[in-house]
């Protein structure tokens, strides 16, 4: 509190004049509180008509088979699973952003990590509609619980990666919810407390009669901590486990043990660029550029630039491992993602995830909110080639040159990668609307200490070293939301 | 006698609430609880509250997930119906890590959560028991009991002094009810 003051030198986490506890509620409820305005019902209309094709194009997969999709005996996984893994990927960056930091005591985070946590768990459900239609059966999902029949009882295949999958995106999925909502209680207690009739009772009931008393609040600190804790190994796992699903195959091109940390990388440099694809637009459209400020997106974007380094470093081990096991069709899978007829994916993946992301050392493009935005776009797109590629192209041609194919996609692929994301969106946009983007509570923990005015207040008291209040200064300039006239005079 | 059941001290300032607790605590008046927007640390402290306890239910439901799980893939993989993968050992543990792995923390998730809420009373559809509506908003409240804490002038003083923007002398505990 007052006593402890944080250094100067530190880059204000919240921005604004004369903000209060109040105004913090307001700022954050009012797309709740009130009617959407015309984007919200634009995106909206948008993403349910993406939602809509994909019931079409799923429930035609699931009437006629996967015959619908352009699948053949030489490549047996295609879209589907590089979607899969794309959005579980996505999905990384949430957990990230609310356990990782956390237990960093990284406070940036703290007006990310909802709709960070929301983002995950949309994209791990889209995640999970790529495993249900890819059974073919979904009527059969049951398959993979180890539950007693009267085959003997034959049991599930516990040797099998697959199935370790079901158990880590299953776990993944619960445990996000768990996280995720528990943080919620507090700020759906908020919406509770001021609204009245009918909405009122809606959210008495979804806040669990949550009161804020001492109690309440010192149990819900430690079971963020814990859930803090086991979530981030959690979300390692996941990952790992996904990439177990290629690595223990005998396919040039999976066959790796680079497999574990390279996707783990991925997978957090995929979710940063979605969460900023979504935040910069959702920091406009709410009126948020208070609480999520040019740090947090600086500070995503050096994520970004780590995490793609790390995965450019890995696409070199794969390349120099390639060549130094002396395996002819380890080296071919890896000379055909250039040479070969998918040479065009190939550069995708590498162009989109290593060379574009290194102009992120420029912090010029790093606090570019437009270029921000491009290079996330640029990021996905890239980390979903980097997924066909190694499924589609490993697959294609592997031992037997007489079996060689080429994958064609279906309008059903299509429809289905494309319905995905509005579903994506669509569960996005209602959730903006119905609960707060940005954890109320924990964003009013920055007030007194790492707000713009509260700097602003101990700059005006005197007392501090001249030197690093110009310091402060000059890392102001970068912010959108400060005005830089105010500080002209002290 | 008057009817006011609970005095509540409303700050907009978590630094005057302490100050609030610091002044009822000297002059030995006993503090009903205190709700607050948002976690304030140190208060817990002040008003001897001890640490919980979940850390011990976490660890409790995490060894017990991962026993569930471990005993499971024994009985069906290695005791009632062994296959036999090339003459491997049906008893490979390492394939047994990441399951085990998962449950525990499954486990320790669910469990610690459920005895939160249990502990805390929170479930949904719960009737909440508010005190003042802007507790979750923009005030500090602390609640004294009226019952014993005579005279109420003096406790109300006290808060003032502290800098509460507010007391309140509420005739019924909850105003959350309709």
């Amino acid at each position: 509190m007052a006593s402890h003051n944080e250094s100067i030198i530190r880059e204000p986490l919240m921005t604004g004049k004369d903000i209060t506890y109040a105004q913090i509620t307001n700022d954050i409820l009012l797309p709740v509180e009130n009617k959407p305005n015309k984007a919200w019902w634009i995106g909206f209309t948008v993403a349910s008509l993406g939602s809509l094709l994909w019931v079409v194009a799923i429930s035609y997969t699931f009437w006629f088979g996967l015959g619908a999709w352009g699948l053949n005996k030489t490549i047996g996984w295609a879209w589907d699973i590089t979607g899969f893994v794309w959005w579980v990927g996505i999905g990384h960056a949430g957990t990230l952003i609310s356990a990782v930091l956390l237990l960093f005591r990284q406070n940036w985070r703290n007006s990310i990590n909802r709709s960070a946590e929301a983002m995950t768990i949309f994209a791990v459900i889209c995640a999970a509609t790529y495993i249900v239609a890819h059974m073919g059966r979904p009527w059969l999902a049951y398959f993979t619980l180890p539950l007693p029949n009267q085959y003997g009882s034959l049991w599930v295949n516990w040797n099998s990666a697959l199935m370790m999958d079901v158990f880590a995106i299953s776990t993944y999925f619960s445990v996000s919810l768990l996280f995720w909502y528990t943080g919620l209680l507090p700020d759906i207690a908020a919406i509770r407390d001021r609204a009245t009739g009918l909405r009122r009772r809606i959210y008495s009931i979804m806040s669990f009669g949550w009161t804020g008393s001492l109690k309440t609040w010192q149990r819900f600190e430690t079971v963020s901590l814990i859930l803090a804790g086991i979530a981030t190994p959690l979300v390692l796992s996941v990952h790992t486990i996904v990439s177990f699903d290629f690595a223990t195959s005998l396919v040039p091109g999976w066959h790796t043990t680079i497999f574990p940390p390279y996707f783990v990388a991925g997978a957090i440099f995929s979710g940063f660029a979605m969460v900023q694809t979504l935040l910069l637009v959702t920091r406009k459209v709410l009126g948020l550029e208070n609480y999520i400020t040019m740090f947090h997106i600086e500070s995503m974007n050096k994520i970004i630039l780590l995490t793609g380094s790390i995965v450019g470093v890995a696409y070199l081990t794969e390349f120099f491992i390639a060549w130094y096991s002396g395996s002819e069709y380890e080296q071919y899978t890896f000379l055909n993602r250039f040479i070969g007829p998918y040479w065009w994916a190939g550069c995708m993946m590498y162009g989109c995830n290593v060379i574009m992301t290194q102009v992120m050392w420029f912090k010029k493009v790093r606090t570019n909110i437009a270029l921000s935005w491009g290079f996330s776009i640029i990021v996905n797109i890239g980390m979903w080639f980097e997924r066909f590629v190694i499924i589609v192209t490993s697959l294609h041609r592997d031992y037997i040159p007489s079996s060689w194919a080429m994958f064609y996609p279906t309008w059903v692929d299509v429809s289905v990668f494309i319905g995905s994301i509005g579903i994506f969106f669509t569960m996005f946009l209602l959730f903006i609307r119905v609960l707060p983007s940005v954890a109320i509570a924990e964003v009013k923990l920055l007030l007194k200490s790492s707000s713009e005015q509260a700097k602003k207040k101990l700059i005006d008291e005197g007392h501090l070293e001249p030197a690093e209040v110009q310091y402060y200064k000059e890392s102001l300039t970068k912010y959108d939301s400060v005005d830089m006239a105010d500080y002209e005079k002290v | 006698m008057s009817n006011t059941k609970f005095i509540l001290g409303l700050f907009d300032d978590p630094d005057d609430m302490m100050q609030g607790i610091d002044n009822l605590q000297k002059n030995s008046i006993p503090i009903y609880d205190v709700y607050t927007p948002m976690p304030i640390h140190g208060i817990e402290a002040k008003m001897g509250v001890k640490d919980s306890r979940l850390g011990y239910a976490a660890f409790c439901f995490g060894c017990l997930g991962g026993t569930v799980i471990f005993s499971m893939i024994y009985y069906m993989l290695v005791h009632d119906w062994p296959m036999n993968v090339g003459g491997k050992p049906s008893f490979a543990i390492p394939n047994f890590v990441p399951f085990t792995f998962e449950w525990t923390i499954l486990f320790t998730a669910f469990g610690m959560t459920i005895t939160f809420f249990a502990a805390t009373h929170l479930f949904p559809g719960r009737a909440p028991r508010v005190m003042d509506l802007r507790a979750t908003d923009d005030r500090f409240v602390i609640a004294v009991s009226a019952k014993g804490n005579v005279p109420h002038e003096d406790i109300t003083n006290l808060l003032k002094q502290a800098g509460a923007v507010e007391v309140k002398h509420n005739e019924r505990k909850y105003v959350s009810y309709e």
